[in-house]
């Protein structure tokens, strides 16, 4: 696994949920009331059994406690902490409905795995080998939870990743301060160490590998190569130096350094949780002034409530029914944006025209879909530039199955772990049936 | 990976849990569930004349939020027909022939005993558990604990289910004696194969403050019950150990009273307990406790380097020992850790009024209360009240003397260090 660089811009952050003492961690643990049937399961997307890893943790069996959430969701140490567990588990918890504050079963669960991640427990071994082997194209989530159930399955497996590291957007994406690229790639290297996977970084499929090549090496594939690179406008002057799209702004202040020598307004355009993370992020950077530009009112924001009241407590500044008409620079480099104001249809309104300072623009509008670059495989159907599979992740071409964000239009890394480990499942069927 | 498979008394089980003779081990069903999330063996709810009971039947002690720390029940032995009792036992060990089924039987005449100890052997059972420690209801009618609180009657009805039985028998022996020693003797002059411990002890839950009828109400009566979980413990941990360590007493044990997790469980089995039984933590939260205590089980033997069971059932027990023997001059005294230390000064009331006065406020405007070490007798009540864990440690003193306990200074005149905070 290639090491990330030292002195990374990422590094200035600190947890904005500190982890759990052992102290903290029994009051919280002995607090939860081992529900039935509980609601906070349903609401998990991989359907770790919660009360269960919880009631481990108060009998001072956090390792139990660990492999109760592993064999759920091998990614369960990263899900800890970058779901978003107010709208999912926590959500959920039965307290809320009693008036009481739910348990912070994401903090108990980073407890738990942090603890198996330190203490270098042993859970997992690779199947007996059944000599097939299977091609995943991406070395996100979604890849890495189906190649680890896939290695339990006794399959061979390679992954293909364009980038040197692995871990996709859990990576480069995810804000630094929910978890940092190097525990992701740390979380990498652990899955990884169930052995039998074959990594090949650095390759960009088809570019450098053909579908059909893949096919062929392989008995089945999944695709999990995520979403395509942000979305840009196309106004005047948008290919002035200075706008970014924002996921890769965020890839390269988390791999390497983002200079920021200059930069005192920052405009981010959009309204979702993409957009929400980097006005958080360029504020923990130092930037002076980060203002939000989104097209509709504020209830109308498709980022989480609750993240964008924090942004709002750190200074976050925003101009809401707002979009760029025009981008304004001096030497190649923007210096402003002209916006207009949208009515509540998101309607021009004639006469509305203003203009913000900005010396560094995100675009965050959105990222591309990928599904595309596999229009012309026989059998395989996108909508939307998304790839329709059923209810197993299998796709129409037999043999091919995706998950993650290429399938499901993009969700959290929780659905993609979901998604690659049923694919694994069904890939295992799959092999094994059809013999 | 430990092994964890158990023969207590020649009843063998793939773990040591088994379910306690009680509403959870009720029928057939019940039992496969059980079964089917882990445990190890099962005693069938005690077996007899059916009965008739009472709604309601349970109360419960409810301490800071958790709900039935101790749990009562005024509830009798089966009230399903013998037949359906039976038909369901031999399915169960038709579908599970390596878990344990242990039969629990509660008759008076010795016919009575005789036919029915027959129907269990008939039904496939794998040993039998003679409940005589029912407190309630059925002591009224002469079984129970009035035959377990009389030795004599004891022994002669075990030595009838040996007469009888081709299986191992164990006796379930009353906590409300005085002495649980000669009862377990009587079991085993009896013949019994080991014996269970302990049924429930003798209690009132509490009273309905509105009604002024105790509790639990059955219409506006009660009556007493049987007390048992997790509060319960100590005194059933202390009956095992009394007759581990009893040089007469020689058969197995299994272990009953408030379990509620693998620790519980680990502390009776090193107590003496080859198996360990548990009721009132199943009917509070279900089968599925189990998976964590064969899991906590099993990783606390590995850590501990123990392979078998036997490795470490009864190891505490040279442990336990008389007052008289405890070495007089050993002394510890209570640490605060600063950095952890939250500044409630739980610790400096429970000193002050109910120890030794020797914790006081913090001259320089700390949070951190000041332990006096001169006066500190090491009585570790600030440690129990202390409510962040590892906050507040006992450390060992060396004060110069050479151990001595109350034995060695009257017999052999052994130095005794001066008594701390007895001004
Ligand atoms: C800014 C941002 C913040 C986010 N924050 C959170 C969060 O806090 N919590 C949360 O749960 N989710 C968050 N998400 C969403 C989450 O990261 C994704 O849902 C998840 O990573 C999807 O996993 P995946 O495996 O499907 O795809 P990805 O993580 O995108 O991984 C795809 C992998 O495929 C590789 N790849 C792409 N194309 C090719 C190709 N042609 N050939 C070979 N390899 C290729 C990429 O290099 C990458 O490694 C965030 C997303 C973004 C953009
Ligand atoms: C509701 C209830 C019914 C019980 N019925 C029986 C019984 O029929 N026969 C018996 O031997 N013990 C019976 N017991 C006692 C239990 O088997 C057990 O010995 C006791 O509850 C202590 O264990 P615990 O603390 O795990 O509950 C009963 C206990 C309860 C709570
Ligand atoms: S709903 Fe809340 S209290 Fe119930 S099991 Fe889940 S976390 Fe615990
Ligand atoms: S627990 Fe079941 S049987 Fe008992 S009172 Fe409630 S509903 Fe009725
Ligand atoms: S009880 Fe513990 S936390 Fe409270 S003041 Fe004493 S030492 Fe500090």
């Amino acid at each position: 696994m290639s090491k990330l660089p030292d002195g990374r811009s990422e590094e200035v952050f600190e947890d904005f949920k500190s982890p759990y003492t052992e102290a903290q961690a029994l009051v919280e643990a002995n607090r939860c009331l081992y529900c039935y049937d509980a609601p906070c399961i349903t609401k998990c997307p991989t359907s770790i059994n919660i009360p269960e890893f919880i009631r481990k943790i108060a009998t001072d069996n956090v390792k139990g406690s660990a492999k109760t959430i592993f064999d759920s969701n091998i990614l369960g140490m990263s899900c800890a902490r970058v779901c978003p567990v107010e709208v999912l588990c926590v959500g959920d918890c039965v307290y809320t409905a009693m008036g009481v504050p739910p348990i912070q079963i994401g903090k108990l669960q980073r407890y738990a795995t942090d603890k198996a991640f330190e203490q270098e427990w042993d859970f997992f071994s690779a199947g007996p080998d059944t000599g097939k082997s299977v091609g995943l194209i991406g070395g996100g989530p979604a890849s890495l939870a189906a190649a680890h159930e896939l290695r339990l399955l006794g399959h061979a497996v390679t992954i293909y990743d364009k980038r040197d590291v692995l871990g996709g957007l859990n990576t480069t994406g995810v804000a630094p301060y929910k978890m940092p690229a190097a525990r992701s790639v740390e979380e990498v290297d652990w899955v990884l160490s169930i052995g039998g996977i074959d990594v090949r970084t650095g390759v960009s499929v088809p570019e450098d590998i053909s579908f059909e090549q893949i096919e062929a090496d392989h008995d089945a594939v999944f695709v999990g190569f995520g979403l395509g690179p942000d979305r840009l406008m196309s106004v005047e002057g948008s290919d002035l130096a200075g706008i970014v799209g924002a996921v890769d702004a965020i890839e390269q202040f988390k791999l390497g350094s983002f200079d920021l020598e200059g930069v005192w307004n920052a405009l981010i355009i959009g309204g979702g949780n993409t957009a929400i993370d980097a006005v958080r992020e360029f504020i923990g950077l130092g930037v002076d002034r980060v203002t939000m530009v989104y097209r509709g009112t504020e209830a109308g924001m498709s980022g989480y409530t609750h993240e964008w009241k924090e942004a709002k407590m750190e200074g976050a500044l925003a101009q809401y029914q707002a979009v760029p008409i025009a981008f304004i620079g001096e030497e190649g480099r923007v210096t402003a944006v002209r916006c207009q104001r949208l009515d509540l249809d998101k309607k021009p309104i004639a006469g509305s025209e203003f203009e913000l300072a900005a010396d560094l623009v995100l675009m965050a509008i959105g990222q591309s879909k990928l599904g595309d670059l596999l229009a012309d495989v026989d059998g395989i159907e996108v909508q939307w530039g998304r790839i329709a599979v059923d209810e197993n992740q299998a796709t129409g071409r037999p043999g091919w199955f995706a998950g993650g964000d290429c399938a499901n239009g993009g969700k959290e890394v929780v659905n993609a772990a979901d998604e690659g480990k049923r694919a694994a499942r069904a890939i295992h069927a799959h092999l094994t049936e059809a013999n | 990976m430990a092994d964890l498979s158990t023969n207590c008394a020649g009843i063998r089980s793939p773990n040591p849990f088994w379910l306690a003779s009680a509403p959870p081990a009720n029928s057939g069903d019940q039992i496969k569930r059980a079964f089917d999330a882990g445990w190890g063996g099962a005693v069938w709810k005690t077996l007899g004349t059916p009965i008739q009971n009472v709604s309601s039947r349970f109360g419960a002690i409810n301490w800071k939020g958790s709900s039935g720390v101790g749990f009562n029940n005024i509830e009798l032995i089966t009230d399903r027909p013998l037949d359906v009792n039976f038909r369901e036992i031999a399915d169960v060990k038709k579908n599970y022939p390596d878990h344990a089924v242990i039969v629990s039987l509660m008759v008076e005449t010795k016919e009575e005993w005789k036919e029915i100890i027959q129907r269990s052997i008939d039904a496939g059972a794998d040993g039998l558990e003679l409940n005589f420690g029912c407190p309630h209801g059925m002591c009224e009618r002469g079984m129970g604990s009035a035959v377990g609180q009389e030795p004599t009657v004891n022994e002669r009805i075990t030595s009838w289910a040996k007469e009888y039985s081709t299986i191992p028998v164990l006796v379930k022996l009353t906590p409300n004696v005085g002495d649980i020693v000669p009862h377990g003797l009587a079991a085993q002059a009896g013949g019994a194969d080991g014996v269970s411990l302990i049924n429930t002890i003798k209690s009132i839950i509490g009273v309905d403050l509105d009604s002024l009828v105790p509790r639990p109400v059955v219409g506006n009566k009660s009556s007493n019950g049987g007390y048992c979980g997790a509060a319960v413990r100590p005194i059933a941990l202390h009956m095992c150990a009394a007759l581990a360590r009893d040089p007469g007493f020689n058969v197995p044990i299994s272990g009953i009273g408030g379990i509620t997790n693998w620790q519980d469980a680990a502390e009776f089995m090193l107590l003496g307990s080859s198996s360990v039984q548990v009721c009132t933590e199943v009917m509070l939260h279900g089968y599925r406790i189990v998976e964590d205590m064969i899991e906590g089980l099993s990783d606390w033997m590995d850590d501990k380097g123990f392979e078998t069971l036997d490795d470490f059932v009864g190891k505490s027990i040279p442990a336990y020992s008389d007052w008289g023997n405890l070495d007089l001059n050993f002394e510890s005294i209570a640490k605060i850790d600063p950095a952890s230390c939250i500044g409630c000064n739980k610790c400096m009331v429970a000193c002050h009024d109910g120890a030794h006065q020797c914790i006081h406020p913090n001259e320089q405007g700390l949070h951190v209360p000041v332990i006096d070490e001169d006066e500190c007798v090491g009585c570790n009540l600030c440690q129990i009240v202390c409510p962040v864990p590892g906050c507040i440690t006992m450390e060992e003193v060396d004060n110069g003397f050479d151990p001595a306990s109350w034995n060695q200074h009257l017999g052999e005149g052994k130095e005794l260090r001066h008594k701390k905070g007895s001004h």
